[in-house]
């Protein structure tokens, strides 16, 4: 402003105090916008963070899962009752596997006089369809029946989640030795423990987990001495009442060391009995109980299990979807864009036909839903839950996404390039062709692409052209019953059991990647094509 | 196009040798042009000297570059224009409907104010034009075409080691004399220069100027210019424009020195405009 020499001579002639005053006030002005402006950038990385965060935590136990690895006995006489050793027969006999599973069980686990509620405590730690794929390896290979084989048996939700740490609060302590047992497992034990010191801790730890709040029921102790456990009835001092579980049925020896599992929730309120904690536990001591790789969540189509429920149908359903989709919006919207942008006169039709493409890409996506059923399925006739529909109806929900993103591109090709192209005499379509599209293929690329993640994540239109349906095969083509990992998502949420949950969160996690997939693929081919021109 | 650079070798000595009475290339008669309800350009008549340089100068908007325009049937694609009145080139009028626009600019090229190279290849820059028009055929012919297009707009010591190199690295002057080679590619007969030099520097200026002083010995060249030093350096005739009305035209050293018209000496001298 000015020179050292002459500085405070001068400054007072254009430097007044309202002029300061004002700079003052342009700067705080500045300041503060700029504040808003990363205020705003942090709530919105906050949300992202929190969002994934909520997802991943939640989903990260639906990717494993516990299974058990059982010596099988393959025997005939379930397996193959006829003997025919037919690949198909053996295939579709699940009800004979699980017989033997459930037989096999029994023999290990109950003792012959064992009741009907025992057994179907303990084959409910299976799901009924667990046998599935046991009875496709065994058709697959027919000469293993009548050997021992090793399966990884899928353990059922509830049990999965319990390994998880879900089902209840819970502790495990240990508390010293045993120093008498009397009783029997059938009338009930009274265990002696070695020190007053663990009888206490015992009773803070029961304290700690009694919780009014959920219910009214104490915290329930489930006791291990030695390898049998037990569940506490009552205490007094030292001395601890216990009714039998599983386990060895000898009573507890002497200075055999005692565990305590303490559960906040009583077995009438929780999922997993506290028979079944038992047998798990055993198992896990045993080393039989191993966490897998989930696969059969990308392996496996929708079941009603949702240990056995895999994306599988809604992946491949969600792609055929979407490759109907591509097909109808991308060209239509990009020979629509070109042809207004380009090659239209214009007059007052074509600015209606405009006003009226910006207006549809506002509609509610359910009334196009409302459409497809109308159009589609009730005057074409064409089938319901089937991807050519869903197809069709998502393409007519983004067509006017790419028409304007593809109009916009095409506007953004500098004139120049379509006048150089006139004047060496080539012609409107050539110019169009040769020059103004490969232009625009970047922007159109881009729009076309964010309008099929659009239509990726759509679910409302498509509950109402019946792809809600319940779908257990992959489908084999855009005619066949379909849903899509949307609908699956909407549908995973909304089952009972509490094993849905992470399910839910795996599948969000599958359709954030295909999203984040198709976002690459238009970055990737934005990049060529911007190396190229 | 055969026919045209036979045409070309046939009366090139002698275009040296008679340049100042060189027969007529475009005759334009009662022009009239409509933007809308606007009229942009009020009854021009005008005939452009074969094999030589004639500038358009005038004020901003006076109607200069739509009326060059006309000559190559640019103002077709703005949908609003309406051109009235006969143009004939070599006979012809081409604003009959039986004559296809994309059929004239083959063959009367078109150098725009802002150097506006296709985002292509040098090589495919000046290819595009003789590819679309088959003027080549196969590579080796192709190759030629490309060469002595370069040649012929002074670009070819410049670029012949990098022809793969996209036309936009180029400095703002080769680009401008890249256009130009685009459009002899084509062998045009007639090119029209809407201010070329507008966007460039006093150097890149003075070899744009240079070069259309060569081109003259071939083509007939129509300068729109807002610089009369300019005018006055590489026309042979110039025509003055104001208010969508030609005031003056003739021979350049005339109007330069002894303009007929007030308003010309006024624009001239640098009164107004």
């Amino acid at each position: 402003m000015s020179s050292p020499t002459e500085g405070t001579a001068n400054t007072g002639s254009f430097v007044t105090e309202e002029a300061l005053q004002r700079l003052k006030k342009r700067h705080g002005a500045e300041a503060r916008f700029k504040l808003y402006g990363q205020l705003a950038i942090g709530i919105a990385i906050v949300a992202l963070v929190a969002l994934l965060v909520s997802i991943f935590g939640q989903a990260s136990s639906a990717f494993s899962r516990y299974v058990l690895s059982y010596d099988l006995n393959i025997e005939a006489s379930y397996v193959d009752p006829d003997g025919t050793r037919d690949p198909e027969a053996i295939a579709r006999n699940v009800s004979g596997f699980n017989l033997m599973l459930q037989d096999q069980l029994a023999d290990e686990f109950l003792s012959d006089d064992a009741n009907r509620n025992l057994r179907r405590e303990l084959y409910g730690m299976f799901t009924r369809l667990a046998v599935l794929p046991i009875a496709r390896a065994t058709a697959d290979a027919p000469e293993t029946i009548g050997s021992e084989q090793i399966f990884n048996v899928a353990l059922a939700d509830d049990i999965d989640l319990f390994l998880k740490g879900g089902v209840s609060a819970r502790k495990s302590i240990e508390i010293g030795t045993v120093a008498a047992g009397d009783g029997s497992t059938e009338d009930g034990v009274t265990l002696t423990l070695a020190s007053q010191d663990a009888a206490e801790k015992l009773g803070a730890a029961l304290t700690e987990l009694t919780r009014t709040d959920v219910d009214d029921a104490p915290a329930v102790a489930l006791i291990k001495a030695g390898n049998t456990w037990y569940r506490m009835e009552a205490s007094e001092g030292r001395n601890l009442s216990l009714t039998y579980l599983a386990g060895p049925r000898a009573l507890p020896s002497e200075g055999a060391a005692i565990e305590a599992l303490i559960l906040a929730q009583s077995q009438e309120n929780r999922t997993v009995t506290d028979r079944q904690i038992a047998w798990t536990k055993i198992l896990q001591t045993q080393g039989r109980i191993k966490s897998v790789l989930n696969t059969s969540l990308f392996t496996n189509s929708d079941s009603t299990y949702p240990e056995l429920a895999g994306t599988a149908a809604a992946i491949v359903g969600s792609l055929l979807t979407m490759l109907v989709t591509a097909l109808l919006a991308i060209p239509v919207g990009i020979f629509a864009a070109v042809y207004l942008e380009e090659f239209a006169p214009k007059n007052r039709l074509t600015s209606l036909i405009e006003v009226n493409i910006n207006n549809l890409a506002a509609v509610p996506s359910i009334v196009f839903g409302l459409l497809g059923a109308a159009v589609f399925i009730n005057f074409m006739g064409l089938p319901r839950s089937v991807p050519l529909v869903g197809g069709l109806v998502l393409g007519l929900l983004v067509l006017p996404t790419v028409i304007i993103a593809s109009r916009a591109a095409l506007t953004a090709v500098p004139p120049s390039i379509r006048t150089a192209a006139l004047g060496v005499g080539a012609s409107k379509t050539q110019s169009v062709f040769h020059h103004v599209l490969p232009l625009a293929a970047p922007g159109i690329m881009t729009g076309a692409i964010i309008g099929m993640a659009r239509a990726l994540g759509e679910t409302a239109p498509l509950l109402l052209i019946g792809m809600v349906a319940f779908v257990a095969e992959v489908p084999d083509g855009p005619m066949d019953e379909s849903t899509v990992l949307p609908v699956l998502i909407y549908k995973w949420s909304t089952g009972a059991e509490r094993a849905w949950e992470p399910q839910t969160a795996a599948a969000i996690i599958v359709l954030l990647v295909f999203l984040i997939l198709m976002n690459l693929i238009a970055i990737i081919l934005r990049r060529r094509f911007e190396r190229r021109w | 196009m055969d026919g045209n650079m036979e045409h070309f070798t046939q009366t090139k000595s002698s275009a040296r040798a008679d340049a100042a009475s060189a027969p007529i290339k475009v005759d334009c008669q009662n022009i009239d042009v409509y933007y809308g309800d606007k009229q942009a350009i009020e009854d021009i008549s005008l005939q452009i000297e074969d094999r030589s340089v004639t500038a358009f100068i005038g004020p901003s908007g006076c109607g200069k570059s739509t009326f060059l325009r006309c000559m190559n049937r640019m103002n077709d694609t703005i949908e609003s224009a309406k051109v009235t009145g006969k143009i004939f080139m070599d006979g012809a009028n081409i604003n009959d409907p039986s004559i296809d626009p994309v059929l004239l600019r083959s063959r009367v090229g078109m150098v725009f104010q802002k150097p506006n190279p296709f985002p292509k290849s040098i090589y495919d820059n000046i290819a595009y034009g003789p590819r679309i028009h088959g003027l080549a055929s196969g590579k080796a012919e192709m190759d030629e075409v490309v060469e002595n297009s370069l040649r012929k707009a002074g670009l070819w010591e410049e670029v012949k080691d990098r022809l793969p190199a996209p036309g936009t690295s180029l400095s703002g002057g080769q680009q401008q004399r890249l256009c130009i080679a685009r459009a002899i590619a084509v062998s045009p007969e007639v090119i029209l220069m809407d201010e070329p030099c507008s966007a460039l520097d006093p150097i890149a200026t003075a070899k744009i100027e240079e070069l259309i002083d060569e081109l003259r010995e071939r083509y007939c060249i129509v300068i729109v210019t807002h610089s009369m030093q300019q005018a006055a350096r590489v026309s042979q005739k110039t025509a003055f424009f104001h208010l969508g009305k030609l005031i003056e035209y003739g021979d350049t050293e005339r109007i330069f020195t002894n303009p007929e018209h007030g308003r010309t000496q006024d624009y001239i001298t640098g009164r107004f405009g």
